[in-house]
């Protein structure tokens, strides 16, 4: 390791702490989102130098851009709710929302015994949590410097997964289980969401010439950029969860300029959009049992098609929940004009 | 080889700063954040200390993480959902603690 590379990794941890700090300080809502997505942009460089380029593309698309996106969003409709609500106390909630600290002077105004209190309680939590950090960092500096853990099992059997890009190996073939109920987590709170009462649409519909234009010209690119990482997915980075955060960011690109699902397509295509990945997951396990391996056990001569045409499916699904989870509640179909972003997968 | 510890340490690092966002704000968009603060310091901890398999690359935490990303949105979008149904229900999307004295 040459000293450059130490002092960029210091930087890197340091500037880390530093925004992840600014970001749950900071007393403007909006600024904190803005950091938090700072943080996951950097986060993917932190990946690139631990040698792990599936987890930065996934971080960047995922992490920093589709989470930043969603608690935008959320904020816009919190700061819309508070608008409208007009009594005295949601504006004095308002306000509080964007000086949290407030909200505690206030008490301690009040009260200076409570206020007191809440000092010891911070002073002792803070000294409990340092216990348990330096708790933490004495257990991984006392690891011991080599642990193969499970590199070699799968290097040694890489040949019969089908693909070579060990990381998809690793999450289509060797742990698919884990992969098969990831995507059933990913439906279930999309089932969460629209269980819940519908909101109140945020978006101008009227998006601007720039954004606009900038849709149409980005929207085919990105198309195009999850059809490469979802190929290239099996022998280099990538794979089905990058394609489809992809495909996600195209449908809130189309979702933000006004675009939106025709009621045709509200109905069963967009259901079947969503669970098209785990079910042709399920069915390929189910078809895989019954013709007398195991659940999800792969036979090697088919392993590299039969993970395409999974990841094919789970890309379509991810990208479509991603996109509806931004939107937010369930479609209504008598809305002709509000209507959901699966544009995206839907071309694809 | 070292340099995998230092990005281990960043990782409690951020840990445990999300743990003390988490307990000491009240709004919960706040405690949103500090939830996904929480899960990169786990991940970032879980891949560096995976880089102890070296010359060849652990390819099992990878995935894990990759999958972890996945589910902290998951959990996000659903967290995010419910703080906005509790705004509409409460008035607020606060958690207030009743002084007790």
């Amino acid at each position: 390791m040459t000293l450059l590379q130490w002092l960029f990794d210091g930087l890197l941890g340091v500037t880390l702490i530093w925004l992840a700090w600014q970001t749950l300080a900071s007393a403007d809502l909006f600024k904190a989102i803005v950091l938090f997505i700072a943080f996951g942009l950097l986060m993917a460089l932190a990946w690139v130098r631990l040698n792990a380029p599936d987890i930065a593309l996934a971080e960047a698309a995922i992490g920093a851009g589709l989470t930043g996106a969603l608690l935008l969003v959320a904020l816009a409709r919190l700061n819309a709710v508070a608008a409208k609500t007009d009594n005295t106390e949601s504006n004095r909630n308002a306000k509080q929302r964007f000086a949290p600290e407030d909200s505690v002077r206030t008490t301690a105004a009040v009260n200076q015994g409570f206020s007191n209190k809440q000092n010891l309680f911070r002073y002792s939590l803070v000294l409990m949590l340092s216990a348990v950090a330096a708790g933490l960092a004495y257990a991984v500096l006392s690891l011991p410097p080599e642990a193969p853990g499970l590199s070699r099992n799968v290097a040694e059997n890489l040949y019969l997964s089908g693909v070579s890009n060990p990381v998809t190996a690793v999450l289509l073939n060797f742990r698919g289980y884990d992969t098969l109920l990831e995507m059933a987590v990913l439906l279930l709170a999309l089932l969460g969401v629209w269980s819940l009462r519908r909101l109140p649409e945020q978006y101008d519909s009227s998006p601007g010439p720039v954004l606009d234009m900038l849709s149409r010209l980005l929207v085919p690119l990105l198309l195009l950029v999850a059809g490469y990482l979802l190929w290239v997915g099996a022998r280099a980075p990538g794979g089905a969860f990058q394609a489809g955060s992809v495909l996600a960011a195209a449908g809130v690109l189309l979702l933000l300029a006004g675009w939106r699902l025709t009621a045709r397509f509200l109905g069963w295509p967009l259901r079947f959009a969503l669970i098209i990945g785990l079910a042709v997951f399920v069915s390929v396990a189910l078809i895989m049992m019954l013709s007398g391996g195991q659940l999800l056990q792969l036979p090697p001569a088919f392993a590299g098609a039969l993970i395409l045409l999974i990841e094919t499916a789970a890309t379509l699904s991810i990208g479509v929940t991603l996109a509806a989870l931004f939107y937010g509640s369930r479609p209504q179909p008598e809305q002709i004009s509000a209507r959901q972003t699966d544009s995206g997968g839907e071309n694809e | 080889m070292n340099n995998a510890y230092l990005y281990a340490l960043t990782g409690i690092a951020l840990f445990t700063l999300g743990l003390y966002a988490l307990i000491i704000y009240s709004h919960l968009l706040r405690k949103i954040l500090a939830l996904n603060i929480m899960t990169g310091g786990v991940f970032l901890q879980l891949v560096a200390l995976s880089t102890r398999a070296r010359p060849l690359l652990d390819a099992v935490p990878h995935a894990m993480v990759i999958t972890g990303i996945v589910v902290a949105v998951s959990a996000t979008a659903l967290a995010l959902a419910l703080m906005l149904r509790l705004r509409d229900a409460s008035g607020s999307a606060e958690l207030i603690e009743e002084p007790t004295e």
